[in-house]
């Protein structure tokens, strides 16, 4: 068998580990990388979790802390460790995790790691530098004609590549285990799900590449400036679509804990595999949803790409709202918890810290961010919406709320199964999910309402130009409030990470200490419904409540839309 | 299970539930899917996109020149500048501030063009809350009809430095 691609192990050592817990063989470089980089994640998570209060404490005029040269200093520096550093280098983790240890496999290679790790990891300390030493305000997408230092744009570049590096391993590893022959039949569908992601990174990452390295050769004086236009488009082929690929790791890690806390296995894997094809297939022009009231693109081209064919990546968020809880509910009903339509839900493990995680981050991802999301991304109701602080209410439902609370969610279990300590301060880690989801519930709602009354995003003060009145004001108070809950539940969920792996109690020669799963009644027996299609009742009625919700939300906007003035 | 091997028989059509389910998310899509162009042939608020290339300084020549012969009044230094109605108007935005000052008259309709001078900036119309992007390069514009009357805020919603917060002018409707 041909093993020249994996590295040497040292003479001596053993390349796996059998996992106490699972029973799976674990790969002890996989490990290492998974470790590292979820290590920076959350030192990233930290840096942007400290700059969040300072903002959110200054938008909340009556408070108004930062001065203004550093809001927008703290602003990109919040943007950019938030969405880019702390979610790429946990999406490394889970990428190392995904095609190794459930596959039975060992990473391709350590060197490739490695090249990956350190380039992403200088990449974001050179930005990070490069911000708070003041020569680069110029926020998240540094739309041209702003201009930052040199650096800024090659850090930029530095992280794409080395997310690359390490997307290459995975593809790498995931093609030696095939050839070896480490599992049979299909890749499990946490696997399946993070491939998915990781395809659609290849093709977001490119298009970082192709506007990032023009706009780095014009900040070197080197080419003439790109067009503004053009690199509107182009940069929101890196900004959105990296969020798909963040909804794939999320609902990859829906999927893992909702098998670890309550048994559920998906009850149709056909339908959930689709799901995540549909992603990889219609995603590709989310681009569009920023450019909706841009000049130079006619509305064909909006239309189009605002649905991108037919809305059939909103078809594949649908499907997967419905498939999750319904195998949770199927397994629970298993389980012998039948009576009525939630009888179920009183016997779920709520207070696994894990589940709850990843059940608000459902909840939240779907209720707020999902419907905000396609609602204020269509075409012509973006007129009322756009650049507003309704843009950023929605999509801190979606990647703080959904995205970061799920990874916040699984870390309950990586830390136990991969540093093998199991947590410190039990209690206080079984609120943390609920301090945070709470929060950022009433971040998202704080935002969405403020925005609703025209209060734009990224600015300092709302007062200068008298547009805005009290009902505004309270809106920007509940944000701060909110605001201030998440953020000592993401101090929490540090304090709480860093402790468990500094000062936790070893659990290597046994399992991790169970957080709570849910409990068979006696009498009960696994494959019971086998035959019973309609055995999910109460997720009928959840996401037929859901629809409802989606419906009457997205005609509302409509009718706020035929309120203005008519303009085209 | 999603962590372990699926069985070899995986696929399979969806049943019941499931089948419902898909086929009501594929139904909504659709709806959703049909309103814009519904919208873009019957709804009277549409962003077409309509633009021009332009040079900064040539847009600045355009709109002095617009203001100076629709001068109706003046406010802080900066002309209030009145299109005929069905005509053109110009609208600059510059690092910190919007001109000229526009009045409109209720009912009409107006070719209102748009560009900056410098950076990108976002003309938000206030308290109607209407957003549009504002480009360098760009003559964006917008074919608008005022339907309410009173004095309009347009605040600037694109981030354009350390002023932008303090970027704002009015439009006045008759």
């Amino acid at each position: 068998m041909s093993n020249s691609a994996l590295p040497l192990p040292a003479a001596g050592a053993a390349l796996t580990r059998k996992c106490d817990t699972t029973g799976l063989n674990v790969c002890l470089i996989a490990e290492r990388f998974i470790k590292l980089n979820a290590v920076c994640a959350v030192v990233f998570l930290l840096v942007g979790g400290i700059a969040a209060i300072l903002l959110a404490l200054t938008r909340w005029q009556a408070v108004h802390l930062l001065r203004v040269d550093w809001f927008y200093r703290i602003l990109t520096l919040h943007g950019l460790n938030m969405l880019i550093f702390w979610i790429l280098f946990f999406e490394v983790a889970v990428l190392y995790f995904t095609c190794t240890i459930p596959l039975n496999a060992r990473l391709f290679s350590a060197k490739v790691a490695w090249a990956g790790f350190i380039q992403m990891l200088v990449g974001a300390v050179m930005v990070d530098y490069i911000i708070l030493n003041g020569q680069a305000d110029v926020l998240m997408t540094s739309y041209l004609p702003l201009l930052a230092h040199p650096l800024f744009y090659l850090g930029i570049i530095l992280v794409a590549t080395g997310t690359l590096t390490g997307v290459f391993n995975f593809f790498a590893t995931l093609y030696v285990a095939k050839r070896d022959r480490t599992y049979e039949g299909s890749v499990p569908l946490v696997t399946y799900g993070a491939t998915a992601a990781a395809i659609i990174a290849v093709v977001t990452l490119l298009h970082g590449a192709i506007v990032m390295i023009p706009t780095f050769t014009f900040s070197m004086g080197w080419t003439p400036q790109p067009d503004p236009m053009w690199y509107r488009m182009i940069w929101w082929g890196l900004g959105h679509q990296s969020q798909q690929v963040n909804v794939c790791a999320m609902v990859s890690v829906w999927y893992l804990i909702g098998q670890l806390a309550t048994g559920a296995k998906p009850l149709n894997e056909t339908v959930c595999r689709t799901a995540f094809l549909l992603y990889i297939l219609f995603i590709n022009l989310a681009s569009a949803h920023h450019l909706l009231v841009d000049p130079a693109i006619g509305a064909t081209w909006k239309i189009w790409n605002t649905s991108y064919a037919m809305y059939l990546a909103v078809l594949a968020s649908m499907i997967h709202g419905f498939t999750v809880p319904a195998s949770v509910e199927f397994a629970m009903r298993e389980k012998g918890h039948t009576k009525g339509l939630f009888g179920w839900v009183a016997a779920l493990p709520w207070r696994n810290p894990g589940f709850s995680g990843a059940l608000l981050s459902l909840l939240i991802f779907g209720f707020i961010g999902g419907i905000t999301g396609v609602t204020l991304g269509t075409q012509q109701i973006n007129i009322i919406a756009h650049n507003t602080l309704r843009i950023t209410g929605h999509f801190h439902a979606t990647v703080v709320g959904g995205t970061t609370l799920a990874f916040m969610a699984l870390a309950y279990y990586v830390i136990p199964l991969i540093f093998r300590r199991d947590f410190i301060w039990r209690s206080a880690a079984r609120l943390q999910p609920w301090l945070f989801g709470i929060g950022i519930l009433f971040v998202s709602l704080g935002m969405s309402f403020a925005g609703s009354m025209g209060v734009p995003r990224r600015i300092y003060d709302i007062d200068n130009s008298g547009a805005f009145g009290p009902a505004a004001h309270l809106m920007l108070g509940v944000m701060g409030l909110g605001a201030i809950c998440a953020v000592i539940g993401l101090l929490l969920f540090v304090v709480l990470c860093v402790g468990t792996i500094l000062f936790g109690a070893r659990n290597a020669g046994r399992p991790m200490a169970d957080w709570g799963v849910a409990q068979a009644l006696p009498g009960s027996r696994e494959g019971s419904l086998a035959d019973d299609h309609w055995a999910v009742k109460g997720t009928i009625v959840l996401t037929g409540v859901f629809l409802a919700c989606f419906a009457v939300y997205y005609f509302a906007n409509w009718k706020a839309l035929a309120d203005v003035w008519p303009v085209r | 299970m999603s962590l372990t091997l699926p069985a070899r028989d995986w696929y399979k059509p969806p049943v019941g539930a499931e089948k419902l389910w898909i086929g009501l998310a594929l139904l909504w899509c659709f709806v959703m899917s049909l309103m814009m162009p519904y919208w873009h042939f019957r709804g009277k608020q549409n962003s077409r996109g309509e633009a021009y290339a332009v040079k900064p300084m040539d847009f600045f020549a355009r709109a002095e020149k617009f203001a100076a012969a629709n001068k109706v009044g003046e406010r802080d230094g900066i002309p209030i500048a009145e299109p005929a109605p069905g005509g053109d108007a110009y609208l600059v935005a510059r690092m910190w501030n919007w001109y000229p000052i526009l009045k409109l008259r209720l009912g009409e309709t107006y070719r209102v063009h748009l560009s900056a001078m410098d950076l990108q900036h976002g003309f938000s119309l206030q308290p109607l809350n209407m957003n549009f992007q504002v480009l360098p390069g760009y003559d964006h514009v917008l074919t608008l009809t005022p339907t309410s009357k009173g004095e309009f805020t347009i605040v600037c919603n694109e981030f354009c430095g350390i002023g932008h917060d303090k970027m704002f002018s009015k439009i006045i409707v008759e």
